[in-house]
């Protein structure tokens, strides 16, 4: 087989595929299983990166997006049977993705190599809940991955942890202090956000997606807007497309303060976490008293946002910006200086390149080992599209890499806020969303990487299935990579440097 | 004074004594805790923070691991008297000690030795992970810990021509010894030791929530209520034995003798107040201006306070030699 041309062209012409009606902004193909093998052939030699795997009760759902051309395609397939052909084959990342879809609607994943349940840990009231005819609840105990050589031992770490992060159990295989194997068991905080989200309207389930990740409550609201207008063919005010920048990027910066903190801390360093939280609480601050909420939550609605900027808020945020930038050279001046903070730091958690593209891997993971991406460039979309910034890439792949990504992307966003401040257009916020129906989807560059809305609207206008792909599905099987030579008290460390979301993962 | 007037002032001043270090180890924690929260810009808890601490603790139910052995509960008992008898013996502000003549260095090392074999007995018993993992770390610090002390006593005894840490006191008091590169460089050795024993910053973090980096806070895991009061208040006497034996082997001066009589004596208790949260100060702001090292590293430090001990001891041959 030669190398198959870019993923538009071998959908349209090499297939002879027409996209289905009413999907936007990119297009659907709906697939047999025949095409859909074809499909995975091509994808074995191409360079089509995996965005999303997701399902309907009768039809999986496959989002590629081309890195050669950069164009993105969603192909879609009717499984009559309840099965489809396993894209792990090709993609590894999917593999946890089809297990997910195995334990919500039932459907088989052929030719998937680890069938253990994912999100299902056997306490839910029945199983397969999203499927058309839910099962009985089924009981089933996880075997983890066994490990076998002379004075291995488990560390079983979590759910519940000392410190007040989420649930998400470790399970260390280790010789003495060197790990051999790390395995992740995830979905304890699994609360059924796709089932719930079936049939409300799109400003209810609006407030539903906002609360995915509440770290990423900007970017999520954003992105579930971007997926319902582009589904609606609706275009939000110009002065919302900005706002909604502006706002994304004060989370990025808040999200970034607060990591380097952290991951500073758990080197036990913590002089300059109570610095950078100080820092993370002024923009916290600077948020309530300029959009009313800290975190900016529901700000962002399908329309435009829900509130204006405050008449001083210009002002507040430049100062923020002006007194952020000083107080942040000085932290990491700090961090440069201190050789027993950086003896921590570099070397430690690498991941190599080649990994992070064959998981597809965004955000600071992804642009530390060499995969530069960011959403916000390409596919790119309003404002950022008529915006210059650069997206940070470095090729360290370790713990210091990924926390010189977040200083330059801090920096970046600084940079950002002011010049959105600048060329704020005057205008309405928020207009009436049209209430029709039709497919969209959207990609939001969050402060972990890019967030994927996928929604399917009913004519009425309310929500018959929404999917929402955290980055963090990418990050955590990496993590597992990232911990393979290393120490296992140096797990925490690399933890909090991919620092992946649990909930929006869980879902 | 007479021999028994001398007997009465150390009895006296062993149970003034016995009581002080009890009295004043969660306050010497609670001064450490208050600077560096100050240092990393917080406000931070009062002096009295770890006293209500404990009194909390102590108030509070035990609750046992099915699987732990009767150890597990004898444990906490054994180690907070062992340390207590321990920095009962380290003469703080005076040298008039009723117990002086026992205050041996030799078996000072051996008591903290026992100690720890028991907290890691401890830290196995009841067979999680975690107490496994401390265990292990925590022997593997001592393994490394206690050929340096040994060689910092050596240097000492040499000088002072006794192992009694009365003797080697008053040596240093009562001659002029002058500066001796050889003791700075036990004195060294003797804080870096004092640093890994006492689970700080860089070799331990005796704050921090995360599990996995734990080591002498991983082996006291399971343990709650009365008996973690006790391994808790074993921990903060043993920073101030720590301080307290640096100060009786190095800076002894200012510390009460035979010679200086009651006013003396009394003298000696304020300088050592002020020499404690002097090395309080010190210890602050050292632990603020460091991170914590990878595991492993923990050898080079400690081997690099064994290398200092034996210099010093070298150093010691050389100058008489001279």
């Amino acid at each position: 087989m030669t190398f198959p041309e870019t993923l538009a062209s071998w959908l349209r012409h090499d297939m002879g595929l027409i996209p289905v009606e009413r999907h936007r902004p990119w297009s659907r193909f709906e697939v047999s299983e025949a095409q859909w093998w074809r499909l995975m052939e091509a994808m074995e030699v191409s360079r089509w990166s995996l965005l999303g795997l997701w399902a309907e009760p009768e039809r999986v759902y496959l989002a590629l997006r081309d890195d050669t051309d950069e164009d993105i395609a969603v192909v879609s397939l009717l499984c009559s049977e309840g099965r489809f052909p396993a894209v792990s084959v090709v993609r590894p990342a999917a593999q946890r993705l089809e297990r997910a879809i195995h334990d919500l609607f039932g459907l088989e994943a052929v030719g998937l190599t680890d069938s253990r349940p994912w999100l299902d840990h056997g306490v839910w009231k029945g199983s397969r809940p999203l499927a058309a005819v839910p099962g009985p609840a089924v009981r089933r105990s996880y075997a983890f991955l066994p490990v076998e050589g002379e004075g291995l031992h488990q560390i079983p770490v979590g759910p519940v942890h000392a410190g007040i992060i989420e649930p998400g159990h470790f399970r260390f295989h280790a010789n003495g202090e060197a790990v051999v194997r790390l395995e992740e068991r995830l979905g304890y905080v699994h609360k059924g956000i796709e089932g719930l989200m079936q049939g409300r309207s799109v400003f209810d389930a609006a407030r539903l997606a906002a609360r995915i990740s509440g770290d990423s409550t900007v970017a999520y609201g954003f992105a579930f807007a971007r997926a319902v207008e582009a589904a609606l063919g609706f275009e939000a005010p110009p002065r919302a497309v900005w706002l909604r920048a502006l706002m994304a990027e004060m989370e990025r910066l808040a999200n970034h303060l607060g990591d380097i903190g952290s991951i500073c801390n758990d080197a036990a360093f913590p002089v300059l976490l109570t610095r950078c939280h100080a820092l993370r609480e002024q923009v916290a601050r600077t948020a309530v008293a300029c959009f009313g909420h800290r975190l900016m939550m529901d700000r962002i609605v399908p329309g435009g946002v829900a509130v204006d900027l405050t008449p001083d808020g210009a002002e507040r945020i430049r100062r923020l910006g002006t007194e952020i930038k000083g107080a942040f050279a000085i932290v990491m001046e700090i961090y440069d200086n201190r050789n027993s903070l950086l003896d921590r730091m570099v070397g430690t958690g690498v991941i190599g390149s080649h990994l992070v593209h064959r998981f597809g891997a965004g955000g600071f993971v992804g642009r530390a080992a060499m995969r530069d991406f960011d959403a916000r460039r390409t596919p790119s979309y309003p404002p950022y599209d008529d915006l210059d910034f650069i997206v940070p890439v470095l090729e360290g792949g370790d713990v210091n890499a990924r926390v010189g990504v977040r200083r330059e992307e801090i920096k970046e966003s600084l940079k950002l806020m002011a010049v959105i401040l600048d060329r704020l257009p005057e205008g309405p916020v928020l207009e009436p969303v049209p209430g029709t129906g039709g497919e969209g989807m959207a990609l939001v560059e969050g402060f972990r990487g890019e967030i994927l809305v996928w929604v399917r609207l009913a004519a009425d206008g309310t929500i018959l299935r929404c999917h929402a792909r955290d980055p963090s599905w990418f990050q955590w099987p990496l993590l597992e990579a990232a911990i393979e030579g290393n120490i296992v008290a140096d797990f925490p460390l690399c933890n909090k440097s991919f620092n992946c979301s649990y909930s929006g993962h869980d879902l | 004074m007479t021999v028994s007037g001398l007997l009465s002032v150390g009895l006296l001043a062993q149970i003034v004594q016995a009581i002080l270090v009890l009295a004043l180890a969660p306050a010497l924690t609670g001064l450490v805790r208050l600077l560096k929260a100050r240092l990393q810009g917080r406000r931070g808890a009062s002096l009295v923070q770890p006293y209500r601490d404990l009194a909390c603790l102590l108030r509070k139910d035990v609750v046992i691991a099915e699987n732990a052995s009767w150890l597990f509960q004898a444990i906490p008992y054994i180690v907070f008297t062992m340390i207590w008898f321990a920095a009962v013996l380290v003469p703080t502000f005076t040298t008039v000690l009723l117990l002086g003549p026992t205050a041996d260095l030799i078996a000072l090392v051996a008591f903290l030795g026992s100690v720890r074999f028991f907290m890691a007995l401890a830290g196995m018993d009841t067979g999680t992970s975690f107490g496994g993992l401390g265990a292990s770390r925590e022997v593997m610090i001592g393994s490394l810990a206690e050929p340096a002390v040994l060689m910092v006593i050596f240097t000492v005894a040499l000088v002072a021509h006794s192992t009694s840490l009365i003797d080697v006191a008053e040596y240093l008091t009562g001659t002029d010894v002058g500066i001796r590169v050889s003791l700075l460089m036990a004195l060294l050795a003797m804080v870096m030791v004092a640093i890994a024993e006492n689970a700080r910053i860089p070799v331990d973090n005796p704050t921090t929530h995360l599990e996995l980096t734990m080591v002498h806070e991983a082996m006291i895991l399971e343990y709650s209520g009365r008996h973690l009061a006790l391994i808790e208040a074993a921990a903060m006497v043993k920073l101030l034995l720590y301080i307290s034996l640096i100060l009786c082997m190095f800076v002894p001066f200012g510390i009460g003798t035979r010679a200086d009589g009651f006013a003396g004596i009394g003298l000696g208790l304020v300088v050592y107040l002020g020499k404690l949260m002097g090395g309080a100060v010190i210890l602050a702001v050292f632990e603020s201006s460091i991170a914590k090292m990878r595991v492993f590293r923990v050898g080079e430090f400690l081997g690099g306070a064994l290398l200092l001990g034996v210099l010093a001891m070298i150093y010691l041959y050389i100058s008489w030699a001279v």
